[in-house]
């Protein structure tokens, strides 16, 4: 489970994230959602480390997120962010192979080689493996940072944006992946949406967030309505329901 | 295949560099002959290998910190760094033994190198070449200071000796301390997969459970020990950790666990090939590796401003 506590975070003087609470259970799809700049990727920056936290507190399997060890953390839980080195010469072999970084230290196993061998074709990269990062296009590239989070092996898994630079083909394709993840391995997977389709398609749970604050928590059908698209993104779409599932007409 | 052919061709440089020089190993007698290799030609040959070398890796380590393709000690203020501590020495100390002055050249070369990534970390991101730039720029800055100390210290000449790299006064008792740079560079390889995570940025680094400020502080430690300690046996020699990583990571990719060999075996071969040139370019006097170098490298900067701005991070 990962519990957040009364969280708020400031950058330069301007609040971010204004005194969040959140308990996210462990199993299934949790989808953020909000409108640019409502502080998603800091909250789940917050929840991975990435960023030092200022008040409040964070436990990730009672894991006290500040407090923890490193590689236990790196064992118990990964994120794909959202800036990534383009330009990197390692091959995509390589890259997914760092993802066993924190169980073999440096020191592959014939295990480690195994798994970062299934997740390559898992997703689809049998073909580039040898490739550099740097001759990729952008979908290929994002694909093998979520195979390399894929092989760190963890209950936890964030995501920030993964469908940036992604056709429907592949986003799609992403998105069953992680719904598989949830379903047959229990995992855990927090993602930050900017499509409201894809989140009311594919989450268990959408948490809404607006200028620092959980505005709407809740099961697709229960969130997604004309209502929320008005108070959180201040537009007028319709929502009309599909076989059941919220659908928002662009 | 690539790394037989790189030992093959430092193995034929080494041995050229033997035998290149004023004195004729073929007409002379022998006992002279021994005598000039084991105190002359044969130190000569190994400092350029190990200077070479060392110099290689740190460029390539320093890359990886930065994450930028354009930056290395000797051009981004770590030299520059490192004379200023060596001068200060000098002045402060006269009468500083060797190991004291490179303590104290390591010292100021950690603290150039830290002051030029607090400065780059302020930079946009997206303007790639503006950290070699202000490398440049602030290279020249402290460049400039040790100039000013030395004149007004009346030690212009004494700073020569470090601010242009040459192997001339190298000699049998007055290069050993190369072999410590050598072992630190060499020391990186035990790091190879930490320095080539670091090359993925901070949040990847972090995301893998890597301490990353530590790993950035022990690559800045080989860095400046590298530095410091060329910078006080054969001074600085610019371009070569430069040049050889950017052509090692074309040929051999990122990884720095695979590329490390390599840019050593390059580093050394080309700092070699620079000091035969400098031997012979103008017999029987001697042109310093480091203008050697300067020359060739500075068209190889060019180039890889120009030609290859899409290589920049």
């Amino acid at each position: 489970m990962i519990e957040i506590e009364n969280v708020t975070h400031r950058i330069a003087g301007r609040t971010i994230l204004s005194d969040v609470s959140l308990e996210l259970e462990k199993g299934g799809i949790v989808a953020l959602v909000g409108p640019n700049g409502a502080g998603k990727s800091t909250l789940l920056s917050l929840v991975a480390r990435l960023l030092p936290l200022q008040s409040g507190g964070i436990q990730v399997d009672g894991l006290r997120i500040g407090v923890a060890a490193d590689d236990v953390l790196a064992r118990t839980l990964a994120i794909l962010p959202q800036e990534l080195n383009v330009a990197s010469r390692l091959t995509v072999r390589d890259l997914v192979g760092f993802g066993r970084y924190p169980y073999h230290k440096g020191r592959p196993t014939s295990e480690d080689t195994a798994l970062v061998a299934h997740a390559l074709t898992l997703f689809d990269l049998d073909d580039l493996a040898e490739r550099q990062l740097e001759t990729l296009s952008g979908g290929q590239r994002q694909r093998a940072f979520v195979a390399m989070a894929y092989v760190q092996d963890t209950e936890y898994l964030l995501l920030d944006e993964p469908l940036n630079n992604l056709d429907i083909g592949t986003s799609r394709a992403l998105m069953e992946q992680l719904r598989n993840l949830a379903e047959t391995r229990n995992r855990t997977i927090v993602i930050v949406l900017h499509d409201i389709n894809y989140a009311a398609a594919y989450a268990d749970r959408i948490v809404a967030l607006k200028a620092g604050q959980v505005v709407a928590d809740g099961p697709p059908d229960q969130v997604v309505d004309d209502g929320l698209l008005r108070r959180v993104f201040g537009t007028d779409a319709r929502v009309s329901l599909i076989d059941g599932r919220p659908v928002v007409l662009v | 295949m690539n790394a037989w052919l790189g030992l093959i061709a430092l193995a034929v440089l080494a041995s050229l560099s033997l035998f290149v020089g004023v004195i004729d190993v073929w007409q002379a007698d022998r006992h002279e002959v021994w005598s000039l290799i084991r105190d002359s030609r044969f130190p000569r040959t190994v400092a350029t290998v190990l200077t070479g070398a060392s110099l290689a890796i740190a460029g390539q380590i320093m890359q990886q910190i930065a994450r930028n393709r354009f930056v290395e000690p000797m051009t981004a203020g770590t030299g520059q760094s490192a004379a200023l501590g060596i001068l200060l020495t000098a002045m402060l100390f006269p009468a500083a033994s060797v190991g004291l002055k490179m303590v104290l050249a390591s010292l100021a070369a950690l603290g150039g190198s830290l002051v030029f990534f607090a400065i780059v970390r302020k930079l946009p991101p997206t303007q790639p070449l503006l950290v070699p730039l202000v490398g440049l720029i602030y290279g020249g800055v402290v460049g400039a200071g040790v100039t000013y100390v030395a004149y007004q210290a009346d030690m212009l000449q004494f700073i020569g000796i470090w601010m242009n790299g040459e192997f001339s006064g190298t000699l049998r008792g007055r290069y050993e301390l190369l072999w410590l740079a050598g072992l630190a560079a060499g020391l990186s390889y035990l790091v190879a997969d930490q320095l080539s995570i670091i090359g993925l940025g901070e949040a990847v680094s972090l995301n893998l459970g890597l301490n990353y400020r530590q790993v950035v502080f022990l690559g800045l430690i080989v860095i400046s020990v590298v530095t410091g300690l060329t910078v006080v046996t054969v001074g600085m020699i610019p371009f070569v950790g430069l040049v050889v990583p950017n052509l090692v990571s074309q040929i051999a990719g990122d990884n720095l666990r695979r590329s490390l060999p390599l840019t050593a075996m390059l580093g050394a071969a080309l700092v070699l090939a620079a000091d035969i040139v400098g031997r012979l370019v103008i017999y029987p006097f001697e042109m310093p590796v480091g203008t050697v170098i300067g020359i060739f490298g500075a068209v190889a900067f060019l180039w890889l401003l120009y030609g290859g701005a899409r290589l920049a991070r």
